[in-house]
């Protein structure tokens, strides 16, 4: 017997919001997901996007930088340029979703779908999301973030710490150990993590806690290169070994550098992440229609967002601006399950493993285990190469022209996908800059250097960039562009003369 | 486990601080557009906001990126009719459409920022750093210059502002007080009471049973007599009066309509007005206007008449200093009232003229007016009236301004010039 729809209409109330939940909840459930609690905020639009422009946070600290988003995203909505995406989640404990007022109860509807359960689950279940992020504490950290930073522009000026945190801003991206292998929390790690934050509270009481660094002295002692090996964390090497920052800035670096890191995972997993929360949005309501709990309309609506939102523009249209991750994420996720339960002889031969086995289980492993990298090698089948019809070029500044290197056949399938995984490598989406030395016994000018990726020289913000790292260091600041070894490029601020450019390299 | 909560109506406009910091950032372009816009503008478009263009390259965050070069691959997705090893000529530099590069990498378009401001950020900015000068806040009066505000509690008052639960926790108290001792005798006399009862009927003392009841009824009633409400328990709300410091302003407008203004300089002179209105309009609550038109003789007209009427004839500025004067008398007791005037012409006058309005302004107007500023708006020679006026700024050089004006797009600078902040 079929059961009665929840509602036929398309407002939405809070009762019904209510009662939807609690049903994708018991099917979310049934489906094995794990979720933190969900707390759903219903905001207006004009909420939505002062929530945009602090990238989701629900309290960012006060930056021009987030004004400049706001008027933006507010400029092409009221334009008609682009509706909302109907979704924010924060990754919190609780998760913090967001549902505009605007929306029908189907919108609502998959929102809880995607967001509370999808995101939800991923943020739990995730090892990045794990290892880099604590879900219980950031909000509370946010909260101390902003009323700092806000005490600093009491104390300190809003212009200056404004220009402070325009700095930190620039080398945002640079705030994290890339390359040192994830592990998990340990208990020590957390009580050390404890210890920080009493550190943090220790210095609202008294600003003059800190002293001047020790890395400097103990360096000198050994008169050995400085630091001994080279460090990709540059947020942190200033935090910690910047001579002339006062303690307050030091705390200002470090709280960009912490949240820095907490969206690290998010830039790591996006592809997985949507598709996970996509596949799930997908499943859940089409059980949910299945069950009768939602009518015919409904199911309507919703495959038109959804079939919305995974469309990928071909590479030559107007609308095309990259690879959609949504529809990757999408796609392969469905791929996996259609793996395991209607393999083909291809998918036996290319996954032998996945082919026959319990959907769920894989699933489930697959978005526990992996990155966005490593996911795509792993999972990108042959079938979903076809399906988005990639193909892979080849741009070589050493050749006029433009190669097309593989495309959807037996020959590129293997090399599309290694290419495609290839992306989102941020090793490789970044330029990968590292200080290499300071000269501690002379000027206290900071090296840094850049280790070309596939001959790509930097960008031309490159010398706007340094200025920011040389206001934050206080002395000079070199930048050399490593090619194979010897130094292709050299960028200083402030500039040097020719000349002295010539004799350096020569000493170099 | 869900918890739904409904946020739309706290937290708004988390985003105006960030806003703020972003138009204070930007202010040299803003500054610049909004000072644009006021020259170009027509009169009746003054009071909208403002779409402000920043280049790009100026509102960029710097962060390391690749460049163009080096060797890349690339994987897009929609192929239609390529195979491995096709050879397409590479698309020329800069905007790259569709064919590829449109990536991360290169994601910096030359497009300008463009956003719009409101019209109160516009106004703003075309205001900021001036004041009418001399504001001197003459008086403390006028009827909505009083603000009520609560002041604790007082024991006298209107039976509307009576504070109930205080009142009854005050008579609470005072019962409580005034019966404390009789209750203890009582309750003293009536545990005897229940002793001699509780004694068998033989044994039982009736007489001293029948001294306690008489004594528990005397303290019964002595207790009951203690009124529940009472006149001193009543307490009252206090609201105390208090000033509420604020200038009444009163600015005349004096425009010659005269043959010899042709449309032109009107325009620039109702562009002077105009702006002088709305920063009038915004800086005081209570500011009062007068507009006075004049050729050879002197009118109040209404603001729509003011600019928008034509009149022919010939030039006596000294009738409309009159007229002014005749006005304030009748109407803004100078003790009430901060005086500003304001006067637009093309410098013509009547000859013999010009020596009466000097007379006028400095004998009778100046010494009460806070602030009188003239525009001579010409390309030509000066006239009388400039010569004059001259003289009167000499010996009223705080209250008395002047300048010329050619076009339309000197306004805005003579206007901040005139009303430029003073530091008092």
């Amino acid at each position: 017997m079929k059961q009665k729809p929840l509602s036929t209409s398309s407002e939405w109330t809070f009762e019904l919001i209510e009662l939807y939940d609690h049903e994708i909840s018991k099917i979310a459930t049934e489906f094995g997901l794990d979720t933190y609690p969900n707390q759903i905020e219903v905001i207006s639009s004009e909420q939505m996007m002062d929530a945009y422009a602090s990238t989701g946070m629900p309290l960012g600290y006060h930056h021009w930088s987030y004004g400049k988003q706001f008027i933006n995203t507010e400029r092409s909505y009221s334009r008609g340029q682009m509706g909302l995406a109907y979704e924010i989640v924060i990754n919190s404990n609780p998760c913090i979703a967001y549902l505009m007022e605007e929306n029908t109860m189907t919108m609502q509807a998959l929102v809880i779908a995607h967001a509370c359960y999808g995101h939800n689950s991923f943020f739990k279940g995730n090892y990045l999301f794990k290892t880099w992020t604590d879900a219980d504490s950031i909000i509370d950290y946010l909260l101390f973030a902003k009323n700092y930073i806000a005490e600093c522009e009491e104390r300190h000026g809003i212009e200056e710490v404004e220009k402070l945190i325009d700095s930190c801003h620039a080398i945002m991206n640079y705030g994290v150990d890339r390359y040192k292998r994830p592990y998990p929390i340990s208990a020590k790690e957390e009580s050390n993590r404890q210890k920080e934050r009493e550190e943090i509270l220790q210095k609202l009481v008294n600003d003059l806690w800190r002293t001047i660094p020790q890395g400097k002295t103990a360096a000198r002692k050994n008169n050995k290169r400085f630091p001994r090996e080279p460090e990709e964390n540059l947020l942190y090497f200033i935090e910690k070994h910047a001579p002339l920052l006062r303690p307050w800035q030091r705390e200002v670096v470090r709280i960009v550098r912490k949240i820095s890191q907490y969206f690290y995972p998010q830039r790591q997993t996006q592809v997985m992440n949507e598709g996970w929360a996509c596949f799930w949005h997908y499943t859940l309501l089409n059980e949910m229609y299945n069950r009768g709990l939602v009518t015919e309309g409904f199911i309507l609506e919703f495959l038109q967002t959804h079939t919305s939102v995974i469309y990928q523009p071909p590479f030559d249209s107007k609308y095309y601006s990259g690879i959609n991750p949504y529809t990757l994420g999408f796609n392969m996720m469905i791929d996996i399950r259609r793996i395991c339960e209607h393999p083909t002889e291809e998918d036996k031969q290319w996954f032998p493993d996945l082919a026959g086995s319990n959907w769920q289980a894989s699933l489930d492993n697959a978005m526990r285990n992996y990155k966005d990298e490593s996911f795509i090698l792993q999972y990108l089948s042959p079938k979903v190469i076809r399906d988005l019809k990639l193909f892979c070029i080849v741009d070589d500044d050493k050749n006029p022209y433009i190669a097309v290197d593989a495309i959807h056949d037996d020959r590129g399938y293997q090399h599309i996908r290694e290419t495609l995984a290839g992306h989102y490598n941020l090793g490789n989406q970044e330029p990968n800059i590292q200080v290499y030395s300071v000269d501690i016994e002379g000027d206290r000018s900071l090296t840094l250097h850049h280790s070309q990726h596939a001959r790509k020289p930097l960008g031309d913000s490159t010398d706007k960039v340094l200025k920011h790292i040389r206001r934050l260091w206080g002395f000079d600041v070199h930048l050399h562009s490593i090619e194979n070894g010897t130094i292709s490029k050299s960028y200083h601020c402030p500039p040097v003369k020719e000349k002295e450019l010539e004799l350096e390299k020569t000493k170099d | 486990m869900s918890y739904i909560v409904d946020r739309r109506l706290n937290a708004k406009k988390k985003s105006t601080v960030n806003r703020q910091r972003f138009l204070k950032r930007y202010r040299i372009h803003i500054k610049k557009a909004v000072a644009d816009a006021i020259t170009h503008r027509s009169i009746t478009d003054i009071e909208h906001g403002e779409e402000i263009h920043i280049p790009a390259g100026d509102i960029q965050e710097p962060l390391f990126h690749h460049g163009q070069g080096g060797h890349s691959e690339r994987i897009l997705p929609g192929n239609k009719d390529f195979i491995s090893g096709d050879q397409i000529p590479r698309p020329p530099a800069g905007d790259a459409g569709g064919s590829g590069s449109g990536a991360s990498d290169s994601g910096e378009g030359e497009d300008a920022f463009i956003f719009e401001i409101t019209q109160e950020e516009f106004l703003n900015f075309m205001f900021e750093d001036l004041a009418l000068p001399n504001m001197v806040k003459r008086q403390l009066a006028g009827i909505d210059e009083f603000k009520l505000r609560k002041a604790g509690f007082s024991n006298q008052g209107s039976p509307g502002q009576m504070d109930v639960v205080r009142s009854l926790k005050s008579a609470h108290a005072r019962r409580i007080a005034l019966t404390l001792g009789k209750r203890k005798k009582l309750k003293v006399l009536e545990q005897q009471l229940q002793l001699l009862e509780a004694a068998e009927p033989i044994l039982r003392n009736q007489t001293e049973i029948d001294r306690l009841l008489k004594k528990i009824n005397h303290l019964k009633s002595l207790i009951k007599r203690v009124p529940w409400l009472d006149d001193f328990d009543l307490k009252y709300h206090l609201r105390a009066k208090e000033p509420m410091p604020q200038a009444k302003a009163v600015m005349f407008c004096i425009m010659d309509v005269s043959g010899s203004m042709d449309q032109a300089t009107k325009e620039v002179a109702k562009r002077f007005f105009i702006l002088l209105y709305l920063f009038i309009q915004r800086n005081y609550e209570r500011t009062e206007i007068v507009f006075i038109r004049h050729h050879t003789s002197a009118k109040e007209v209404d603001e729509q008449e003011f600019f928008y009427s034509r009149e022919t004839g010939g030039t006596i500025v000294s009738s409309a200093l009159k007229l002014m004067q005749k006005i304030i008398e009748q109407r803004y007791p100078l003790g009430d009232w901060n005086i500003y005037g304001a006067q637009a012409s093309d410098g013509d006058n009547w000859n013999n003229d010009s020596a009466v309005c000097k007379e006028i302004l400095c004998n009778s107007l100046l010494p009460n007016l806070q602030y009188f500023s003239y525009i001579e708006i010409t390309p030509r020679a000066h006239q009388s009236l400039w010569h004059v006026y001259e003289q009167v700024e000499e010996s009223y050089p705080d209250t008395f301004a002047m300048a010329q004006v050619v076009d339309a797009s000197e306004i805005y600078t003579v206007f901040r010039e005139l009303f430029h902040k003073q530091v008092i």
